[in-house]
């Protein structure tokens, strides 16, 4: 599907917003290695998965697909646009109560077509003052569910200080995008192992300095 | 064209001439191997930022007083933000930024631009030192308040504050004086990277004894008595496009070199005591806009003051 020329504008104009209001920068971005890519990061502002999307060198960025909750993206027109039009969001109901489609087997249909996604593992905003909220395990079942696809952690810096929870106004401080090493589930690696390496290896991420 | 043939447009005649000669002289020390590796890189990057800064400085000298006020507005903009971003300021502070960014910092160019000197002097250190943290606790978040509403009031005073005295000099009018203010913002300017890159030359070739470990591993004794004197030697020599007697320029220069210093020392401070080593990535070479900035923060105010009461 080829992009409109709104929405190919509006791409643009965030792209461009974020290089030069608050200096987006990827650090350590692991060059592609082939297989297809779970982005994996913390979650704290609306506008994590534009900053990590935007910080993808184009042509990755071009086939990087974020994955949102369709309650809150499919709720008005605009919305709706933005989803599907400029970010091509892989959308999934998250309530198990009314959702028809298994969200775990969505996801991995699009990495399965050779696109990478942006997925937060947390399952929601963090608001509270812990780095990061325990790990769902919507990430163990996907990484099994898709094993050839590699998980990218990334942690993404300031962005709760820039724009956090109610506020419409950007403050511009400087955010980057720090990523580690690819890693996989190990045979016979169980869901609470993983997912606790995984938050290990996001947290040292968010430790980081320089 | 008199803006091609006014003092300030022979210092940058004079910084282009003398950028093309630094730039030959790297080319043959990376040739030759005597430079190699990450420091033969930064040397590369160093020069051509240079090369990038004078050229802007040159072209918004052109273009006059309001491009240059534009300009250092913008320059306070990237440098609270690299300031903000290390600060421990948290969610509850965002209002408190956003007014800084989005209205405090606009009002005080067009305070400095519309020459309204009281108000201008007293924005920030007043009015936004009293009203600032009311914004912030009515958020009702206590942890860290006095360090919050500290570091951004310092981010204010450091990085807007102090930066728009160097348009705000353009203000001035010094009875007597045949050239124009653009050429003392251009001899403040020159002086005091002058001295910062001297310092770095004479430091990096005779530095031994350590000024100051703690705060900044590279500063030495004799980087800095070199440095100081070296520069307000070159303030002196441009004595005849100054309203300065040749020992004024010089007990000027030496003033503003070695606030300059102080700039450079406190602000590196503050970087170690945040865990960084450079202020962004804004400057290639250099680090943040800050790094190269922090002298002429300290400076700029002082050699306003100094114009204002002792040539007015």
């Amino acid at each position: 599907m080829t992009a409109t020329i709104p929405a190919r504008l509006t791409r643009a104009g965030l792209v461009a917003t974020a290089r030069i209001l608050i200096s987006l920068r990827a650090i350590d971005l692991p060059p592609p290695g082939g297989a297809p890519r779970i982005l994996v990061a913390n979650h704290v502002s609306h506008a994590d998965f534009v900053a990590l999307w935007s910080a993808l060198p184009k042509p990755h960025r071009l086939r990087t697909r974020p994955v949102a909750g369709a309650d809150y993206w499919e709720r008005s027109a605009i919305r709706r646009w933005i989803a599907h039009q400029v970010f091509r969001a892989v959308l999934i109901d998250r309530d198990p109560a009314s959702r028809r489609a298994d969200p775990v087997e969505t996801v991995a249909e699009v990495l399965r077509g050779g696109e990478d996604v942006i997925f937060f593992p947390e399952g929601t905003r963090n608001l509270t003052d812990a780095r990061l909220l325990p790990l769902k395990s919507g990430i163990y079942h996907l990484a099994r569910a898709v094993p050839e696809a590699e998980i990218v952690p990334a942690w993404i810096l300031n962005l709760d200080r820039i724009l956090p929870k109610g506020a419409f106004l950007p403050v511009p401080l400087n955010c980057a995008v720090r990523f580690g090493g690819p890693m996989r589930v190990e045979t016979g690696e169980s869901r609470e192992d993983f997912l606790q390496r995984l938050a290990a290896a996001m947290l040292a991420l968010a430790e980081a300095k320089g | 064209m008199d803006r091609f043939h006014s003092p300030s447009a022979f210092f940058f005649y004079g910084l282009f001439a003398f950028l093309i000669l630094a730039s030959l002289v790297a080319r043959m020390l990376i040739r030759s191997g005597r430079v190699a590796g990450p420091t033969a890189q930064n040397l590369a990057d160093r020069i051509r930022a240079w090369w990038v800064m004078i050229g802007v400085l040159a072209l918004i000298f052109t273009l006059g007083a309001g491009a240059i006020t534009l300009f250092f507005a913008l320059c306070s903009m990237a440098a609270l933000r690299e300031f903000a971003t290390i600060t421990h300021t948290r969610r509850d502070d965002h209002d408190g930024l956003a007014i800084a960014f989005y209205l405090i910092l606009p009002l005080q160019y067009l305070l400095v631009y519309f020459h309204v000197p009281v108000f201008a002097a007293l924005l920030i250190p007043v009015y936004s030192f009293l009203l600032l943290p009311v914004v912030t606790v009515f958020k009702g978040e206590v942890q860290g308040f006095l360090t919050r509403v500290s570091e951004t009031q310092w981010g204010l005073m450091v990085c807007v504050y102090c930066v728009s005295h160097i348009p705000a000099i353009l203000t001035l009018d010094i009875p007597d004086y045949r050239y124009s203010a653009f050429t003392l913002v251009a001899w403040l300017i020159l002086v005091v990277q002058a001295s910062d890159v001297l310092q770095y030359v004479w430091g990096k070739s005779i530095g031994r004894h350590l000024l100051a470990p703690r705060v900044s591993p590279s500063k030495t004794v004799e980087g800095l008595v070199g440095g100081v004197l070296s520069a307000s030697a070159l303030g002196v020599a441009l004595t005849p496009f100054t309203p300065f007697r040749w020992w004024e320029a010089g007990l000027i220069a030496l003033t503003v070199t070695t606030f300059g210093f102080f700039g450079g020392l406190i602000m590196s401070a503050i970087k170690r005591d945040r865990g960084v080593k450079d202020w962004g990535t804004l400057v290639q070479g250099h680090g943040g806009i800050l790094d190269r900035l922090d002298s002429l923060v300290f400076s700029a105010p002082i050699f306003l003051h100094i114009l204002a009461w002792g040539w007015m």
